[in-house]
């Protein structure tokens, strides 16, 4: 059942123009980007000199998409369930023999579907050097789990997010405000004492990003990951079982 | 007659904050019935609804549908439900057979029945031609249809539909109640209103709901048979005083709609109206309409909504 509503999410989703554009337009930033670096790298400035090619391109070219999917996402994510409370069609999905954990779980693996097929055509990039070059497997290997483990992460405050407001330009916002203050809340501890500093930097995506982009493969870094998707799986499924009850 | 209770409601009610949408309904629903909810705007109807399709949960009280309690076996119970919400609850951007699929595989029909069943419900809903047309250009009737169908492709036991004609032309109303007729063959269907000559051609019986109570569950028949008076109105060019009508045997009342207009009430067993035309010509009344009337329905749904028992009801309801 989780599957069925996935992949209708995601036939869904292939209808509007939205999924195209999305796919469209990352593609064309990073393929700038990735230009970009690349030439740097044939022709390296001060800054690169002494760096692999793993480390200037394809690193580079992560860091930017992670920025990207920070504004990407909540476009994607806020249609989820604020559309369907708009339209009325959550009634369908409400009046169906399906619990609320079925149809939450659904949804999202729709979008992750989505962003897999994005993170594929990410990954083309990087996998064309090895054309003419050779590349450090394992931090390309850690660097894509990087960027998956984000997009699940963003995905689930998306999700949560929509199912707050019927106004998918809210959901949006807020899902935006909450992934990029995660993004940056170690700037909140550069100016506290060290335990302050230690715990902001702790909450950080962009900070647990880094750490796998740079090759270390940490277990903390993917537990935290997962830890905050299923926080917001689970916030979703809550408050959409209070919408049957309370409201 | 099949007597197989489908549905039973249970004392439920449901507040919305300190506002209470729906207080103490109970019923029961047999096999095949077709049963009308009728009720003013905002009378608790679609609420009692959501509760019933497992949509909203009743703050109290139980609802059980072919032995199924709506809560703890709510998928179950689901299973013998088909729901049209007021707003047919489609996905625009879909195909009609896309999304009639979605919704066959959302109810859980096997893959073997899945083709059958989208089949046999297009048949029923009149939609063979449409069905790789996307819902997005299909008019307001054909959506509609649409949403009957995703309603009744797992033949559930019950289908609920909630205002099913609201926003259709004349022909199109005409179409889906003739649809909703063929439905109350073999599935029971309740069906919320306000249109009331519409629960009249299509229902076996009708529930009214106002301010969230229920005041009538009654079969449309015994509404006719328990009616205490008949009544038709005449117009008069030349009318006599109200007393001299009221003089008349068996006339039980009579009253003035306007100055040319009168509605008489009269005993049930008695065809007055006969009379009354033959009175009129003798004393040249000058009669030019005389219109029986049988909306028994009406007198009974105004009597209950807008009289004495609705601020009964209220003051009921601040205690």
């Amino acid at each position: 059942m989780i599957f069925n509503i996935a992949f209708n999410e995601l036939r869904r989703l292939f209808l509007s123009p939205l999924a195209w554009i999305i796919l469209a337009i990352v593609q064309f930033l990073l393929a700038i980007f990735f230009f970009v670096l690349l030439s740097s790298y044939l022709e390296p400035g001060s800054a690169f000199r002494g760096r692999g090619l793993t480390e200037i391109v394809v690193v580079g070219m992560l860091q930017i998409a992670g920025l990207l999917l920070v504004l990407v996402c909540p476009f994607l994510s806020m249609r989820l369930f604020s559309e369907e409370q708009r339209s009325g069609s959550l009634l369908l999905l409400m009046s169906s023999p399906i619990s609320v954990t079925e149809m939450v779980l659904g949804k999202y693996l729709g979008m992750i579907l989505f962003l897999s097929i994005l993170l594929l055509v990410i990954a083309l990039m990087p996998f064309a050097l090895l054309l003419g070059s050779k590349l450090d497997y394992g931090q390309l290997a850690s660097g894509l789990t990087g960027l998956a483990l984000l997009m699940s992460t963003f995905s689930a405050i998306g999700l949560f997010a929509s199912t707050l407001t019927r106004q998918p330009a809210a959901a949006g916002v807020s899902a935006f405000a909450v992934i990029f203050l995660l993004w940056i809340i170690h700037i909140a501890g550069n100016t506290g004492n060290e335990q302050m500093t230690s715990v902001f930097s702790y909450l950080s995506m962009l900070r647990h990003y880094n750490n796998l982009l740079s090759g270390m493969f940490s277990s903390v870094d993917v537990i935290y990951y997962i830890l905050l998707s299923s926080c917001f799986i689970v916030l979703s499924i809550w408050r959409l079982d209070a919408m049957r009850s309370h409201h | 007659m099949p007597t197989e209770t489908l549905i039973t409601v249970d004392h439920i009610s449901r507040y919305f904050g300190d506002h209470c949408a729906v207080s103490n309904i109970s019923f029961t629903l047999q096999r095949g019935e077709v049963l009308g909810f009728l009720g003013p705007n905002g009378a608790g109807k679609t609420t009692t609804m959501n509760i019933l399709c497992g949509v909203l949960a009743a703050s109290s009280g139980k609802v059980s549908i072919a032995g199924y309690d709506s809560v703890e076996a709510h998928s179950q119970a689901k299973m013998h439900i088909g729901y049209l919400p007021e707003r047919p609850p489609l996905y625009l951007d879909q195909t009609v057979d896309e999304y009639l699929l979605f919704c066959g595989r959302l109810r859980r029909i096997s893959k073997a029945k899945l083709s059958g069943a989208l089949l046999n419900s297009k048949q029923r809903c009149g939609l063979q031609d449409v069905g790789n047309r996307l819902i997005a250009n299909l008019s307001k009737g054909y959506q509609q249809r649409v949403g009957i169908a995703q309603a009744i492709i797992h033949s559930p036991s019950l289908v609920v539909l909630d205002e099913p004609t609201v926003g259709l032309d004349p022909i199109q109303i005409v179409e889906i109640r003739e649809l909703i007729s063929e439905l109350g063959e073999d599935h029971s269907v309740i069906l919320s209103t306000h249109i009331l000559p519409e629960a009249q051609s299509v229902c076996d019986r009708v529930l009214i709901i106002h301010e969230g109570k229920l005041v009538l569950d009654e079969h449309l028949n015994a509404l006719h048979k328990n009616k205490q008076h008949k009544s038709f109105s005449i117009a008069l060019n030349k009318p006599p005083v109200p007393e001299e009508l009221l003089a008349m045997e068996g006339v039980m009342s009579v009253i003035n709609l306007d100055r040319h207009r009168f509605r008489i009430n009269h005993q049930p067993d008695k065809n007055l109206a006969a009379t009354v035309a033959e009175k009129a010509v003798q004393a040249g009344w000058g009669l030019y309409e005389l219109i029986p009337e049988s909306n028994t329905l009406e007198d009974t749904f105004v009597q209950l909504t807008s009289g004495d028992i609705g601020n009964e009801q209220v003051d009921n309801k601040d205690i």
